[in-house]
């Protein structure tokens, strides 16, 4: 296994490993929907055929929620690659998102 | 000051409407009128290491050990095994608590660092394990602790503020107890970093950790309590292996069982000059200069206690208890026996090796552990290094409250030359004051003992010579003549020349009897030959009456006859003239 190297080695979207996402949102906000929305269109974009996303509502499984260090509501988790990475919000700002998950080049 | 606050908090000025959870912390729940308010939202706000977590911890054992309430703690700061292991050591076994489910531990780490903002979010999770937790364990009580944290990790502390206030009404709205903790702000005016205590309205308390002249002192402070009468004063705390402990200054529990019983000092003569010993209970203060025999007198108080089969406990802080069995045992204070029986309890510390919290959290763990009727505390003050600072002033104060607030008959021995303002103000704490004083003359020191102030008792106000000797302690009564207070050998000599006088008097008296005694005899004699002579005189002169008349009829007899014999006329007409 080669050590995912962001900063050096340009994206990390070409290492060709498959990405593991969660998102642990509030079933019924609409800033949980947005979430999902945002983050699915990006990973389309980005890493298409090479991700999973996980939904976890914390209304239906609180105890997840604890056990996994949620506190704010949507966050997006990357467990992997590492090193993990976690975003909070609906991911309205797409800048933040792509930069947050490391998804674009960190030259561009 | 304190008591008038304090009496009026017991007198019932505490709203009868408002519920109170205790908190288990027995001065909190004191100052409180009862604990927090039930059902609502309590901020303890305090700098790091203030003591915040433990006084969460401690209302949530205490409510699931001891009033039924089962509890959550959600702790952003620590994770759940290290809360375990942190208040293992101060006697809460949270790991057996949980696994009863009696009590939640829910941990959570922000790292600001871990964290990317990215647009709109809310703390629903937090509602939901919240919500979650408290209705698995059916939970009254909840403890936040520190929930500021996720200020400043998040991007967006508008959002976070009213996140927060969401939070402290749903709390509100759910029905149970609970205490918020808080960072203490530096800036001015703010309790807490984050001015999180505008949303708690209820009740806030500021715990604070100072050091002064290099001794440690935690005091706590009611700042709010909505609809609730509160000591308002900042009272010193601890933390100890029994938790935490609140101390309210002495005038708290001014409402002390006081006692009519007497317990013998084992001094029959200060017995005597108290009125027939101390009262049970009561505190009585030695004070004295180095060597005037302060400790062999709390020697002598826990020696009659143990002889009575009570359990006596005595804190040294000048000395080891090694050394003070052997110096007691050549006074015939024999203490070892009473140690062997487990009567007596010797613990002995120097006072430079911890703070005053800690020295008064490991008496409190004695009391508590021995459960004497009666404790010597020999060189309390000595706490200070020299000078007593208004500190240990406070420390001797609550250790004073601690015994008597359960009742124990205390003996506190302070070094000190005479009536100094320091010792003044614990004086006002004790009930006994009594002074041993070294006075020097002809070339020797003796100890003159006083008693200052008796509460409750008359008592005499004669100095005694208080005289330590192979057979215990003893009060013997000084000289007082036109030469002053004399004591030691001046008073031995001083009895000795009147028992002199008195005896050259007595012979005195008894030769000039003698010589009376002899006159007197005389006399008498003198007397019963006169009244012999007396008596022979009157006879003579009787006898030479009766003869004179006997006389004068024979004479005119004889005329008589004469005249007849004559043939005379009668004698009527004729002879005699009329």
């Amino acid at each position: 296994m080669t050590e995912p190297h962001p900063a050096s080695d340009g994206t990390d979207a070409d290492t060709g490993e498959q990405w593991d996402l969660v998102v642990y949102v509030t079933n019924a906000s609409p800033k949980g929907q947005r979430a999902i929305e945002n983050l699915k269109r990006a990973c389309e974009e980005h890493l298409p055929g090479r991700y999973k996303i996980e939904i976890v509502d914390v209304l239906q499984n609180p105890r997840r929620a604890a056990a996994d260090n949620i506190l704010a509501a949507p966050t997006v988790v990357r467990r992997f690659p590492s090193p993990i990475r976690k975003l909070v919000g609906d991911l309205s700002d797409s800048d933040r998102l792509l930069l947050g998950l490391e998804l674009r080049p960190s030259g561009s | 000051m304190d008591s008038t606050v304090l009496t009026s908090l017991t007198d019932g000025a505490v709203g009868p409407d408002l519920e109170k959870a205790p908190t288990g912390i027995s001065g909190l729940d004191q100052i409180t009128g009862g604990g927090m308010p039930r059902g609502r939202v309590t901020l303890v706000a305090g700098s790091a290491g203030a003591g915040k977590t433990l006084l969460g911890l401690n209302f949530l054992v205490a409510g699931a050990r001891q009033y039924g309430e089962r509890g959550v703690l959600m702790t952003f700061e620590e994770s759940a095994a290290k809360v375990a292991l942190n208040v293992r050591s101060l006697g809460f076994d949270i790991d057996e608590l949980v696994r009863t489910d009696q009590l939640a531990v829910l941990a959570f780490q922000v790292d600001a660092s871990e964290i990317v903002p990215a647009g709109d979010f809310d703390f629903e999770p937090i509602f939901a394990i919240l919500d979650d937790a408290i209705s698995r364990v059916g939970a009254k009580r909840v403890v936040l602790d520190t929930i500021e944290v996720i200020f400043g990790a998040f991007g967006n502390d508008a959002i976070v503020r009213s996140e927060l206030i969401r939070l402290v009404r749903w709390l509100d709205e759910r029905g149970v107890t609970v205490i918020l903790t808080g960072e203490r702000g530096n800036e001015g005016g703010s309790l807490t970093r984050h001015g999180i205590e505008e949303y708690v309205t209820d009740c806030v308390i500021v715990l604070d950790h100072r050091v002064n002249a290099e001794i440690s002192t935690r005091r706590l402070r009611v700042v709010k309590y909505r609809g609730s009468a509160h000591g308002t004063n900042e009272y010193p705390f601890l933390i100890s292996a029994h938790g935490f402990t609140v101390l309210p200054i002495t005038s708290v529990a001014l409402d002390y069982a006081a006692s009519e019983e007497r317990v013998s000092t084992g001094i029959a003569r200060l017995d005597h000059m108290l009125g027939g010993g101390m009262f049970r209970g009561s505190t009585l203060m030695v004070s004295g200069t180095a060597g005037t025999g302060k400790t062999s007198l709390g020697a002598s108080v826990a020696h009659s206690a143990c002889a009575r089969g009570e359990r006596a406990l005595m804190v040294l802080l000048e000395e080891s208890p090694d050394q003070v069995l052997r110096n007691m045992r050549s006074l015939g204070l024999d203490l070892r026996p009473w140690v062997e029986m487990g009567l007596l309890r010797i613990w002995a510390a120097r006072p430079s090796a911890f703070g005053l919290e800690t020295h008064l959290a490991i008496l409190a763990g004695l009391v508590e552990e021995e459960k004497p009727s009666v404790a010597v505390l020999d060189g309390v003050t000595s706490l200070s290094n020299g000078n007593l600072t208004t500190e240990v002033v406070s420390s001797v104060a609550r250790q004073i409250d601690l015994l008597k607030s359960r009742g124990i008959t205390s003996v506190i021995t302070a070094p000190g030359a005479g009536e100094d303002v320091n010792a003044v103000s614990v004086s006002a704490m004790v009930d006994t004051w009594l002074q041993l004083r070294n006075i020097e003359a002809n070339g020797e020191r003796n100890r003159l003992l006083f008693v200052l102030k008796s509460r409750g008792t008359a008592h005499s106000n004669q100095v005694r010579e208080f005289v330590i000797t192979d057979h215990g302690v003893e009060l013997v009564d000084v000289y007082i003549g036109a030469a002053g207070v004399l004591a030691g050998s001046a008073r031995v000599t001083q009895l000795a020349a009147e028992r002199d006088e008195d005896l050259r008097i007595s012979d005195d008296l008894a030769g000039r009897r003698r010589e009376l005694n002899r006159s007197v005899i005389e006399r008498e004699a003198h007397l019963v030959a006169l009244q012999d002579q007396l008596d022979a005189e009157r006879t003579e002169m009787q006898r030479i009456d009766l003869r004179a008349g006997h006389q004068v009829a024979d004479t005119r007899a004889d005329r008589s006859e004469m005249a007849a014999r004559r043939w005379a006329d009668d004698a009527k007409n004729n002879g005699e003239p009329q």
